[in-house]
């Protein structure tokens, strides 16, 4: 079967309009004409969405906004909430069955009520034959096993990558980011002996902690459960990552377990890090904090462990609609319209890969190739892995992450001085009342 | 004889005002803390979660907490916590007090600035001390540095003791006002012929102090201190705010659990249950206080 890809279709599709339109030279109407989503009489939208941490992401996102209700007449009133309040926030709506139409949001969160959402499938499957399908981690997070449906529109990550100081490096020896987890450890102690420590967060850092400590226990081959769910993580694999983590804990400024998610950042634009695990958004802020000292900030692919494959842990962001919704067409046609191109291409260049998105397609934007402390982003979710990794997404592994389990064991190996097998048993058994539980 | 209307007349009735006067304040207390509370306590034994009202299942949800580790951790830090707050807010409070009692120059603004920390919005000032306790901006770190005391930043959150008592002393800075301002209140309430009787006796100060005024003060101790216990043991916003129940669980309280058991995680009956534990504790405290009002 042929494959289809974002280009095939902007090619293909009627009367060459998507093409036109990405040129900027038909009007969007004439495109959305085309979609199968047709709004409801008198809608109007509400969107509950994750803060932006670039200043663009806002920006477009807020003025493809305007350009749907200028071309659909649907007005979209979007309520922007820190990152860790949208989860509470979207329980709240469902639980009460009134509040915003859609939620931008994080994770397994689609998987905690999915009763309460619309199926998904139809615009799923439409974006995905225009756009060149989809990463891995769209279907771990967005199609939930239990209902069999998608529940949720996956719209991409807030990529990670490793970031470090450049001359830093050169000075412990490494004119280049290593490619393996070993090469890493000894830029960290160089770096650590140069008085640059590392910096990696243990504390309850939604994002930071959880992004380190999931792919350093993946890279040594641990996980948490198995397929059937299982508990998995008391194993030898995740005893080496235990080690591993250890030693490069030896490495880290002090305090890394009270820190928060700007913890990071702010220790690395202070330069009193040499290398930590964020989004683009940490690298970019140098840009115009200190443009004398940003070319000296980079970006690497985070290193592969002893797997030899990617293990990278990304926080996931998907859109849901509630049932509760008077205007479900409207919902799905906006969320269209918004990944859509030429909607979308200009989202993710502008703010400079912030979000990899999980439509494939975009992968040959290029913003990507443009500068290569981007690229790193650009493959965040090529073979990236999900929360609760190798069992099955859903609730389980959704309370585990809400939780810190894997997080929390890495801390006792590292900050409480547990022994491996003491630390693993503590999370086994976190583990085995969460998913029983669930 | 004049005929007056029967509704005035039964207006008239003690019996039926009194009834009447109360209904607006029952209809309140009903609606705004009994029906929560039941509502939690109903939530407890059932299997609900988020969108799901779920079945009764009893005392299931209490089993599960009670055998669970981390709630016990929870509800052990939960009343540490609350005994050394209150312990550390009712010295210093009453220490502020008795030295705000004294005249002196500008006590006036010095009485209004001492509310200051109860009076912030509690998500701020947790924001501010989170500046204050950071391992590596830490303001105090940095003056005691260069003052020399210390040689490298303090680690005030990085480890579970620390980030313990550092909670705690975050607690006793924002609650010292309610005891400073009630001590206040109960030290200008005492005669001050006693203290003249007394240093006529020939007592000393601390006499007096051991005699008359912590006797005296005691009905105010015991409903500062049940009231501000039951704030503490309930306390939410701060340690959410400055360490989300970390590092590795140490500093999880009765509420932070139940909010990510409930709200987070979609467990709504465990994690009502969790909230509920704690009401055997504020009970007890309630009953003190309503023994202390009865008795003043």
């Amino acid at each position: 079967m042929r494959h289809i890809d974002r280009r095939d279709f902007l090619v293909s599709s009627a009367a060459g309009i998507g093409a036109a339109a990405l040129a900027g030279s038909v009007p969007v109407t004439a495109f959305a004409a085309e979609s199968p989503f047709k709004p409801e009489k008198g809608a109007s939208l509400q969107l509950l969405r994750w803060t932006a941490f670039v200043k663009s992401d806002a920006t477009i996102w807020d003025e493809n906004t305007k350009k749907f209700t200028d071309a659909t007449g649907v007005p979209v009133t979007i309520q922007n909430l820190t990152w860790n309040d949208v989860t509470p926030k979207a329980a709240l709506a469902a639980q009460v069955g009134s509040g915003p139409d859609i939620v931008m949001g994080w994770n397994d969160d689609p998987f905690v009520y999915p009763d309460k959402l619309i199926e998904m499938t139809d615009l799923v499957e439409y974006m995905g034959k225009a756009h060149g399908g989809y990463y891995d981690n769209a279907r771990s997070y967005c199609y939930d096993q239990d209902v069999k449906r998608w529940v949720s529109f996956p719209i991409g990550c807030t990529g990670n990558a490793v970031n470090y100081r450049k001359s830093w490096a050169k000075e412990a020896g490494f004119s280049e980011f290593p490619k393996d987890l070993d090469g890493m450890l000894k830029l960290a102690r160089g770096l650590k002996k140069n008085g640059h420590p590392t910096g990696f967060a243990l504390g309850h850092a939604v994002g930071d902690a959880n992004s380190w400590t999931h792919w350093i226990l993946w890279g040594f081959g641990g996980k948490q459960a198995n397929p059937d769910n299982s508990i998995a993580i008391n194993s030898g694999e995740t005893s080496n990552a235990l080690d591993y983590a250890r030693q490069l804990y030896e490495t880290m400024i002090d305090g890394v377990a009270g820190w928060d998610d700007s913890s990071n950042n702010k220790a690395f634009a202070a330069g009193l890090i040499g290398m930590t695990m964020n989004g683009i958004s940490i690298w970019y802020a140098e840009k115009t904090a200190d443009p004398a000292l940003f070319p000296d900030f980079a970006n690497a692919t985070p290193p592969y462990g002893p797997v030899k494959t990617h293990t990278i842990s990304n926080n996931f962001t998907s859109a849901y609609v509630f049932k509760y919704s008077k205007y479900p067409n409207a919902a799905k046609e906006y969320l269209r319209f918004m990944l859509d191109s030429p909607q979308a291409d200009r989202w993710v260049t502008e703010m400079l890969g912030y979000v990899t998105p999980a439509l494939r397609g975009y992968s040959d934007l290029p913003i990507w190739t443009s500068n290569p402390n981007i690229t790193p982003y650009r493959d965040a979710l090529a073979g990236a892995k999900y929360d609760g990794f190798n069992g099955k997404p859903g609730k389980a592994a959704a309370q585990a992450l809400d939780e810190f389990v894997l997080v929390d064991m890495f801390a006792d190996v590292c900050v409480n001085k547990l022994a491996n097998k003491d630390a693993m048993r503590k999370a086994e058994a976190k583990l085995t009342a969460i998913y029983k539980r669930a | 004889m004049i005929r007056r209307p029967a509704l005035a007349a039964r207006l008239d009735s003690p019996r039926v005002l009194g009834y009447l006067l109360i209904v607006p304040a029952a209809i309140i207390l009903l609606g705004l803390l009994a029906y929560p509370l039941l509502l939690g306590i109903w939530l407890s034994l059932t299997s609900a979660t988020i969108g799901n009202p779920g079945q009764f299942i009893g005392l299931q949800n209490y089993a599960t907490i009670f055998a669970d580790p981390i709630f016990r951790g929870a509800a052990w830090y939960s009343v540490f916590y609350t005994i050394c707050a209150e312990a550390g807010k009712l010295v210093l409070g009453l220490a502020l007090a008795l030295l705000l009692n004294q005249r002196f120059r500008g006590y006036r603004v010095s009485r209004a600035l001492m509310l200051l920390p109860w009076v912030a919005p509690t998500v701020l000032s947790a924001l501010a001390w989170l500046w204050l306790l950071d391992p590596q901006f830490s303001a105090i770190s940095w003056l005691l540095l260069r003052l020399h005391l210390i040689h490298s930043n303090i680690d005030f959150l990085g480890h579970p003791w620390s980030a313990r008592m550092s909670l705690i002393v975050v607690n006793i800075w924002r609650g010292l006002p309610y005891f400073a301002i009630g001590y206040l209140a109960g030290l200008q309430s005492i005669p001050k012929d006693l203290y003249e009787a007394a240093a006529i006796d020939g007592a000393d100060g601390w006499q007096a102090f051991r005699r008359i005024t912590w006797p005296l003060l005691m009905p105010i101790t015991t409903i500062l201190v049940a009231f501000s216990s039951i704030f503490t043991l309930t306390d939410f916003q701060l340690i959410w705010t400055i360490t989300h129940g970390g590092p590795t669980d140490a500093t999880q309280v009765f509420t932070t659990l139940a909010y990510q058991r409930a709200i987070s995680g979609g467990q709504l009956g465990e994690g009502a249950a969790i909230a509920v534990s704690p009401i055997v504790i504020m009970i007890v405290l309630a009953f003190f206080v309503v023994r202390s009002v009865r008795e003043k």
